[in-house]
């Protein structure tokens, strides 16, 4: 058995079920429109801001602000992926045929993660482009210093958090357990550790804030202790750690 | 051929499986029999490499699952008929099963027409009733054209045509020359399929014999005799050096097929009799008996009709 031979096994099976579709779909739509969206409502209220916030305006990063919600539907993409494998029971006839387990779980996980960086990718250059439509006046351009690697990074922050959420679901197997402790965490808890001032400091260091640093062109004018490599490093590290924890269940426990 | 040396599965304090030691062999259906929560889907569930075993070893051919190179081409396996992802049609199922052990695509189709499941391959397979979904598990099982095939529970909820086209199968698929190992929980299924057979109880062996044998040693065959001039006839019979079991209820019964023997013995010595019976206990009468003590939860049934009474003569036989 060759990784070859498992990996062309996997795109056959995340292609032929209709929440792949769905999932990818909704994330490109919601992060597109949404930022979309809210360039618009930027563009009319521009000219009341505050002059501090004008000067601090990030046309590239307000075109991101659908992610935010975006990254749920990739977030439900990873889970799915794996948990279905156990929601189904199709795990034991999976590890019949691959009994490798790093073999099963890691070549899945490729064949995933490369799916969402196409669609990452595609949603990230897709809602700059649009987004900066709408901004009009205030727009920003591709060539401009950041720009590219914020656009880029866009891309990378939504195959890592969906990576991540690959390896939270290969450790807690239930797609219902999987989809309550992740959609809740980023939706709600890390917005709200990083707001609180006593949190702050922790929650700059949780997956999606860390991550979402590269998206920024104009620095905000805080003490953030990493620049936006170090925060994607610091996603990356997270979604290490999950992987890990999931290889590690998995390869100890039995299939079920 | 499966070998298994000493496997064991304990769960906590509970033994689900109970140092088993067997092997199965190519040619013949074995069937692996025992009541439910005997332990039979954990042991199928170890030789997979599913499960981690708490002690011992199986292999297939001399080695681990886990080294079998295209392990779906040694050994296929049906073990539950649900275990398919809904969204999934028939065909894409077994395809990237096909895929990832490198089977060809054409077998994909070869085993749809095997199974008869060719007309629904590209529905998906929520729809599908269990009957069809046991055939295209089977369809799984047969992909690789494995030597060693193995099916946990084939028949269970399957029709009458279903029934006998899995029985067929096996049949057909030992007579190539394959391993088949098959569970079930019912003696009679076993009977009609099983060349040899394996009895678990409890996680434990209770006997591993060819079918022939258990028959032979299980299936007592007696003479059941009533009689008003009960005395004289058991000094007749004593005399004559033939063991009698008292039954109750003015039974008795004489072990083996002597009903004329004890016929003509009665005339000469002039004792009425108003029965003499061959009688036959029945293959699923032994088994019950053999597992009556390994079984986890006993029914409370009417007394008289539980396995118990009906065999209080011949226990210890039953091995």
């Amino acid at each position: 058995m060759t990784a070859a031979q498992v990996i062309r096994s996997e795109w056959t099976k995340i292609r032929s079920v209709a929440s792949t579709v769905w999932t990818l779909s909704l994330a490109v739509v919601v992060t597109v429109a949404l930022g979309m969206l809210i360039a618009a409502l930027s563009r009319s209220q521009f000219d009341s801001m505050p002059v501090r916030q004008r000067l601090m305006f990030d046309p590239t990063y307000v075109s991101f602000a659908g992610m935010s919600l975006g990254q749920l539907a990739m977030i439900v993409f990873g889970v799915l992926v794996v948990s279905n494998e156990y929601s189904t029971g199709m795990i034991r006839v999976s590890l019949a045929a691959v009994p490798r387990r790093a073999t099963f779980l890691f070549s899945k996980i490729a064949v995933a993660t490369a799916l969402a960086l196409v669609v990452g990718m595609c949603t990230s250059f897709a809602a700059f482009f649009l987004g900066q439509a709408m901004l009009g006046p205030h727009q920003a351009r591709i060539g401009d210093s950041g720009v590219l690697r914020a656009v880029l990074g866009g891309g990378l922050y939504m195959t890592l958090i969906a990576m991540f959420s690959m390896g939270v679901a290969a450790m807690l197997r239930s797609p219902m357990l999987s989809l309550g402790t992740l959609m809740p965490f980023f939706f709600l808890i890390s917005n709200i550790l990083g707001n609180v001032d006593a949190t702050k400091k922790i929650g700059r260091f949780l997956p999606d804030q860390a991550g979402g640093r590269i998206m920024q062109v104009v620095p905000r004018a805080d003490d953030t202790p990493y620049g936006p490599w170090g925060g994607l490093g610091i996603m990356v590290l997270w979604v290490i750690a999950a992987l890990a924890g999931g290889y590690l269940l998995l390869r100890r426990r039995d299939a079920q | 051929m499966i070998e298994l040396a000493g496997l064991s599965k304990r769960y906590g304090d509970k033994v689900a499986v109970d140092r088993l030691t067997f092997a199965v062999r190519p040619g013949i259906v074995t069937g692996f029999l025992g009541p439910n929560g005997a332990g039979k889907s954990t042991t199928m569930r170890m030789i997979l490499g599913l499960d981690h075993p708490s002690a011992g070893d199986v292999r297939i051919d001399g080695r681990h699952y886990a080294q079998l190179k295209d392990p779906l081409t040694y050994i296929g396996a049906l073990l539950d008929a649900k275990a398919v992802h809904g969204g999934r049609s028939a065909y894409n199922h077994l395809l990237c099963l096909a895929q990832s052990n490198g089977i060809p695509k054409r077998r994909v189709a070869e085993v749809l027409d095997t199974v008869g499941l060719t007309t629904v391959a590209r529905k998906k397979a929520k729809g599908f009733s269990l009957g069809m979904g046991q055939r295209l598990g089977i369809a799984a099982a047969l992909l690789g054209d494995p030597r060693i095939l193995m099916f946990d529970e084939p028949v269970n909820g399957l029709d009458p045509e279903g029934i006998h086209w899995i029985r067929n199968l096996m049949k057909s698929l030992a007579a190539q020359g394959r391993t088949v190992f098959v569970s079930s929980h019912l003696m009679s299924e076993m009977a009609l399929t099983a060349d040899h057979l394996v009895v678990i109880g409890q996680g434990r062996l209770l006997a591993d014999t060819s079918m022939p044998d258990f028959i032979r040693q299980n299936s007592r065959s007696y003479v059941r005799i009533r009689s008003p001039q009960r005395e004289r006839l058991l000094d007749t019979l004593h005399e004559s050096g033939i063991t009698v079991v008292e039954a109750g209820g003015g039974v008795l019964e004489v072990d083996g097929g002597k009903a004329e023997q004890i016929g003509e013995l009665a005339a000469r010595h002039g004792v009425v009799l108003h029965e003499l019976s061959p009688q036959q206990a029945s293959l699923e009468e032994a088994f019950m008996q053999l597992t009556a003590e390994a079984v986890e939860y006993h029914a409370h049934a009417d007394p008289g009709l539980g396995p118990q009474d009906r065999s209080a003569g011949w226990k210890g036989r039953a091995r």
